[in-house]
């Protein structure tokens, strides 16, 4: 069995944390890889819930891009407007982080309403 | 996402059946789509929707470029299911690992000595023949199946269900010889050549695999690359 944490919830289930989070008053972000070029740590449909206080539950890479990803879910939690991130060895959009294996990913990040 | 269409996602999950998230990209405006309905604040063309259920089908997330713009489906299916047939050794290792991998595992061995809650706790098990056990099952093209009684007749009536289902492995446990000898009892049957070559048979990767624990993860391993080798 996957392991479970006090709520019941794997620990790695983004959506049901996403929907407690939420149901607990929090303000919360849902960031899912919807798109992947070359090598990539995470396929699409992967997903990671993110809390106000900048928790996180699952993973869109391999650990390379999460920080970033809580970053820009502040200001998405704050504003409501999904936005469509991307990041790869480009840098085309000045991100100071990028995917150590070469590969690009697109990751989009929506508010819990 | 409305916190409604989260909650509905979840529903599904809880239910156990299968539903895509259809999200624009453009304003992040989306539909659920099932396969035989569609709902929320995104309307989708019939012609859409037969993209979203084939991508749901396949469980394929992705891009779709539609009429209604740029979309991304995520395809939500219910887990992915292992049946064993022998509540054996090497079960006990195979159910913990394939329930990591994120498979529902069922057990079917009519000999109540093994399928005993005690040997295991956390899977369904089923003491039904087989045969009747399979066919309750209603193996479906995110089943697996593995055989592992040795015994032809435990292990004969539930591959000859497999083998009439769409199920995207079929693996039997057992060394070359044995594998002969089923495979000419199942020719017997009236199986074709084309049919009992979806058997793996002696089952498992060849990684040396000598321990219960090994066998699984030579078993599991195969699964896996069945899975994503056919959907490559």
């Amino acid at each position: 069995m996957a392991e479970t944490s006090a709520g019941g919830l794997s620990s790695d289930d983004a959506l049901g944390h996403a929907s407690a989070w939420r149901e607990a008053g929090k303000g919360v972000a849902l960031a899912t890889v919807v798109k992947t070029w070359g090598s990539s740590p995470r396929p699409v449909g992967s997903q990671m819930a993110i809390d106000e206080d900048g928790n996180m539950i699952g993973s869109v890479s391999g650990g390379c891009i999460e920080g970033a990803v809580v970053m820009e879910s502040r200001g998405i939690i704050g504003s409501g407007t999904p936005k469509l991130l991307e990041f790869g060895v480009s840098n085309e959009m000045a991100w100071e982080v990028g995917l150590a294996c070469g590969g690009k990913v697109e990751v989009f990040v929506e508010r819990i309403d | 996402m409305k916190a409604d269409t989260l909650r509905q996602t979840l529903d599904f999950r809880i239910k156990k059946l299968p539903v895509a998230v259809v999200t624009r990209i453009a304003d992040g405006a989306q539909g659920l789509v099932t396969p035989t309905e569609s709902d929320g604040a995104l309307t989708l063309s019939e012609v859409t929707q037969g993209k979203v259920r084939a991508r749901l089908h396949d469980d394929r997330s992705g891009r779709i470029d539609a009429a209604e713009g740029d979309l991304f489906v995520q395809a939500l299916n219910p887990p992915k299911r292992l049946i064993l047939v022998g509540a054996v050794h090497i079960a006990q290792s195979l159910v913990p690992m394939a329930q990591i991998a994120g498979y529902d595992v069922i057990i079917i061995d009519p000999r109540g000595a093994f399928a005993t809650k005690d040997r295991f706790p956390d899977v369904q098990l089923t003491e039904d023949w087989p045969d009747e056990a399979m066919e309750k099952l209603t193996p479906d093209h995110r089943t697996a199946v593995v055989t592992l009684t040795h015994d032809p007749k435990l292990d004969d009536p539930a591959l000859t269900v497999a083998l009439r289902s769409e199920v995207f492995y079929i693996g039997a446990l057992g060394s070359n010889r044995t594998h002969n000898a089923r495979c000419g009892r199942l020719r017997d049957a009236g199986f074709g050549e084309a049919e009992i070559a979806r058997i793996h048979g002696p089952v498992g990767l060849d990684i040396g695999a000598k321990s219960p624990a090994e066998i699984a993860v030579s078993i599991l391993g195969q699964i896996t690359q069945t899975l994503h080798r056919a959907a490559a």
